[in-house]
């Protein structure tokens, strides 16, 4: 999920509907309903079995999206969020806005065992630095904070790969996670408020490195057939993102929201998340992944707090974050 | 002598219901984010330090911009040169551009492998490291200086060009015609100036953490986001919006009383004249100013150009759609800024309340818009069909966001006029309509198209309320140009960001030539 910071605010919105047909509202992240993004493909791909008006209302990214979901409380027009992911699935549950989904995920292809009853995967990624070929690339955090690698990454409190980030260190290297942070001070150019700027930064050349995903490179690769972006393979294990959808409590459509969430993990859907949301589907078949994802690197190891475990390490994980970068 | 009572009674009254209005319209959402809190907590000490850093990187980055300003509108008001009214409009862009488009043209001059690093480099010297607090100051100086330059460039212009000439005739010395005439005029432009730009620094939130270089550089605003996102605790967010509003009252008062309202005299409006500007020292000075300016504002216009231009005609056909979309919503907002700010402008020249209607006036640029769009969005969700009223809400709440930047330009005008010319109509039984058209239009003419200008370009370069509020189909050019780079399409992004600055550059060179005509300046 790469969505603008600045764009994270908390969107009203879906057109007229249609005349006849039920309406499925389904909130997600505004990358996901951009030309660019998978909602089009998604959205016709299902109104041609559903007999129904799919649409979609963008609200910034994971983290506008649950406040938007909060802020609009039980009264929320919404049948389903889509494009939380686990750091935030803990608050969404104490909101007490989602139901179970009642459905027995089949075919699931994550590197870890689903067993959440309440939000579904549809895709996920694996954070990492993503640098120029011509990198001499360390292999993990403590390298990295000794080299002189100069690298942008996102703020925790404004972006969700910033988060994600700060968990992945937390993760890797538990107590000792705040002397890694102050070792790599030196290396952090600058922080950004979300990912589009500090991919933009990585770009223009103002940093050797970028926390990305390990599936950035196949977007150069496949769409601009550029092949001098890669991922740094880092030994401590990379953290996981794993993007979810859920179904609200109190929405009028539930037969509808539950035929969306198995659509959600069928190839039709599947198919379509590698080369617009630039992330691994959910439910699909390494063979089935079009060219060129086959020459990502594969960490060894998945990293990923359950969602108690990530609530529980944030805010002390943010405190130690401030203290070592604030110095 | 008991004035004429009953047409200024009128335009008084639509003035207090105009500042009631955009009173209502900041502290109105911010109660209701307030009361939609369900619990309260107070201000920790990380919110403090974010208090402390916002005031001092604002002080410093508008003391800069309105010292820098000074020696640029003087020279430009100074000098006649092939190319000057176009570089008086091209200096407005900065100031409209959406944050990252000219971080990263600021970048290609300054930054790693920017053009002063090269030439660094050149001479075996390493690279300049722009971030840290005088990056964060660079940049609000790169957005600013050009506001500056035209608030008070526009008090120099209004000096009337007997007083120089006078001035001449008594053998006055360039320091003469300083302490006599200039520095009163600076007395009264400066402190307005200097607070509209403290105010847009204290929101300042991506360039300050972006060139701040890390959470060090924290910002009340960067505050307010994360206790939306990352704690969802309103009430904390709506205590740092009065924190916002605390900032903007205490300023305000303060510019009030430093602020002398500058009596130029009246003359005859011809066109200006200087005779003090053959000088050697004043030309080289003058000189320096201009290139120097010019240079640190074209430079990273000119890299958004080359690095845009490639793709201008190869965007996605919904791009058009947004920029069409964008046009007609900045029109509108233009119009309704216009509306909104001549009578408010009338009343504070007025000079009746004045602190009170100056502070009403800068609120809506002082306060969060994260926390007035969350806000409207609580107060309007139960009645109106939220993407429904996407683009009117929007509308507004950019005419507003633009009213205390009209009201700069216009005040001091109105303030001279009224001084100049008040009398002499009230003797002649001039009033209501009669006085507004013939007496205080012709003077506020070149600061209301400049002010029309900067309503319309700072609407098309806006990406605040409308995310809150647009539905996917109605996206406007800049929330394009960041969906584009949410999708790695950072080619495309840089076609559609040099598509927003010239549209922007366009509508307010359109508005502003419109407030020009006849001048000779």
């Amino acid at each position: 999920m790469k969505t603008p910071m600045i764009a994270s605010g908390l969107i009203l919105a879906a057109g007229a509907a249609l005349a006849d047909d039920p309406v499925l509202t389904v909130y997600t992240y505004d990358s996901f309903v951009s030309d660019w993004g998978p909602g089009p493909a998604i959205e016709a791909a299902f109104e041609e079995t559903c007999g129904c008006d799919l649409q979609f209302v963008a609200a910034g990214d994971g983290a506008a999206l649950l406040s938007r979901v909060r802020l609009e409380g039980p009264t929320t027009e919404a049948d389903i969020v889509l494009g939380l992911d686990t750091n935030l699935t803990a608050a969404a549950r104490e909101s007490g806005l989602f139901a179970a989904h009642g459905i027995a995920p089949q075919g699931l292809t994550l590197p870890i065992e689903w067993t959440d009853s309440d939000f579904l995967p549809f895709d996920w990624g694996y954070f990492a630095f993503v640098h120029g070929t011509d990198l001499d690339a360390p292999d993990n955090f403590p390298e990295l904070a000794a080299s002189d690698a100069r690298i942008v990454i996102q703020d925790p409190r404004s972006s969700t790969p910033g988060l994600g980030l700060l968990l992945w260190v937390k993760a890797a290297h538990g107590d000792a996670a705040e002397g890694i942070w102050s070792d790599l001070a030196d290396n952090i150019v600058t922080v950004t408020p979300g990912w589009s700027e500090a991919y933009g930064l990585y770009l223009e050349g103002e940093a050797d490195m970028v926390l990305s995903y390990t599936t950035s490179p196949a977007y150069h690769l496949i769409a601009e057939e550029d092949t001098s972006h890669t991922a740094a393979a880092f030994d401590e294990g990379h953290y996981m993102q794993v993007e979810v959808a859920g179904m609200i409590q109190g929405t009028d459509q539930p037969e509808l929201a539950q035929a969306f969430l198995e659509f959600m993990i069928s190839p039709a859907f599947q198919s379509v998340i590698p080369t617009t949301n630039w992330m691994y589907p959910a439910a699909l078949s390494a063979t089935d992944l079009p060219d060129g994802f086959d020459t990502l690197i594969a960490p060894e190891k998945a990293l990923l707090y359950d969602d108690e475990e990530a609530a529980a390490a944030r805010d002390e994980a943010l405190a130690e974050w401030l203290s070592a970068l604030s110095q | 002598m008991a004035e004429r009572a009953q047409p200024v009674n009128l335009a008084d009254g639509i003035g207090v219901a105009v500042a009631a209005l955009v009173l209502l319209a900041v502290m109105g959402p911010l109660g209701a984010v307030l009361w939609r809190a369900e619990s309260f907590s107070g201000l920790g000490p990380a919110d403090w330090a974010a208090v402390r850093f916002t005031i001092g990187q604002a002080l410093l980055s508008a003391a800069l911009s309105v010292g820098l300003a000074i020696p640029v509108a003087r020279a430009l008001a100074r000098r006649r040169f092939p190319g000057r009214g176009i570089l008086i409009s091209l200096m407005g862009a900065p100031f409209i551009l959406p944050v990252i488009v000219a971080v990263l043209g600021l970048l290609a001059v300054f930054g790693r492998r920017g053009a002063a690093s090269e030439i660094l480099g050149f001479f075996g010297l390493p690279p300049i490291e722009v971030y840290g607090l005088h990056g964060v100051v660079l940049a609000h100086v790169f957005f600013n200086l050009p506001l500056a330059v035209r608030l008070i460039l526009q008090g120099w212009l209004a000096i009337p060009v007997e007083r120089f000439r006078l001035g001449a005739t008594l053998g006055f010395t360039a320091s003469d015609v300083a302490r006599h005439m200039e520095r009163p005029m600076l007395r009264a432009v400066c402190p307005g100036a200097f607070l509209v730009i403290f105010l847009i620094c204290t929101t300042s939130f991506s360039v300050a953490l972006m060139l701040g270089g890390g959470p060090r550089a924290t910002t009340v605003e960067l505050a307010i986001y994360q206790a939306f996102r990352f704690d969802f605790d309103l009430a904390r967010a709506a205590l740092l919006g009065l924190v916002q509003v605390a900032i903007c009252v205490v300023a305000g008062l303060m510019v009030v009383w430093i602020a002398v309202p500058h009596a130029a005299g009246t003359g005859l409006d011809r066109p200006l004249e200087r005779w003090d500007r053959s000088g050697t020292v004043a030309r080289v000075s003058d000189w320096i100013a201009i290139c120097g300016a010019a240079l640190f504002l074209l430079l990273p216009l000119g890299a958004i150009f080359v690095r845009g231009v490639g793709g201008l005609f190869d965007m996605p056909g919904l791009i058009y759609a947004a920029a069409l979309r964008s046009v007609l919503l900045s029109l509108a907002t233009a119009t309704v800024a216009v509306a909104l700010s001549v009578p408010m402008a009338l009343l504070i020249a007025r000079g009746r309340a004045r602190g009170l209607f100056e502070t009403i006036g800068a609120l809506s640029i002082a306060v969060s818009p994260l926390v007035v769009g969350t806000g409207l969005f609580v107060i309007l969700r139960p009645f109106v069909s939220p993407s429904g009223s996407a683009l009117p809400v929007t509308g507004l709440v950019n005419a507003l966001a633009a009213l205390p930047f009209i009201l700069r330009a216009l005040v001091p005008a109105i303030e001279q006029a009224e001084r100049g010319y008040g009398k002499l109509a009230r003797s002649l039984d001039m009033s209501g309509w009669h006085y507004g058209r013939h007496v205080i239009l012709p003077r506020i003419r070149r600061p209301l198209g400049f002010g029309a200008g900067l309503a319309a370009a700072l609407s098309m370069g806006d990406l605040g309320v409308i995310t809150l509020f647009a539905a996917p189909q109605q996206g406007t050019l800049p929330l394009e140009m960041f969906r584009l780079m949410g999708a790695y399409r950072m080619e495309e992004a840089q076609a559609a960001a040099l598509l927003l600055l010239a549209l922007s550059l366009g509508l307010f060179w359109i508005f502003d030539r419109g407030g020009r005509i006849h001048a000779a300046t």
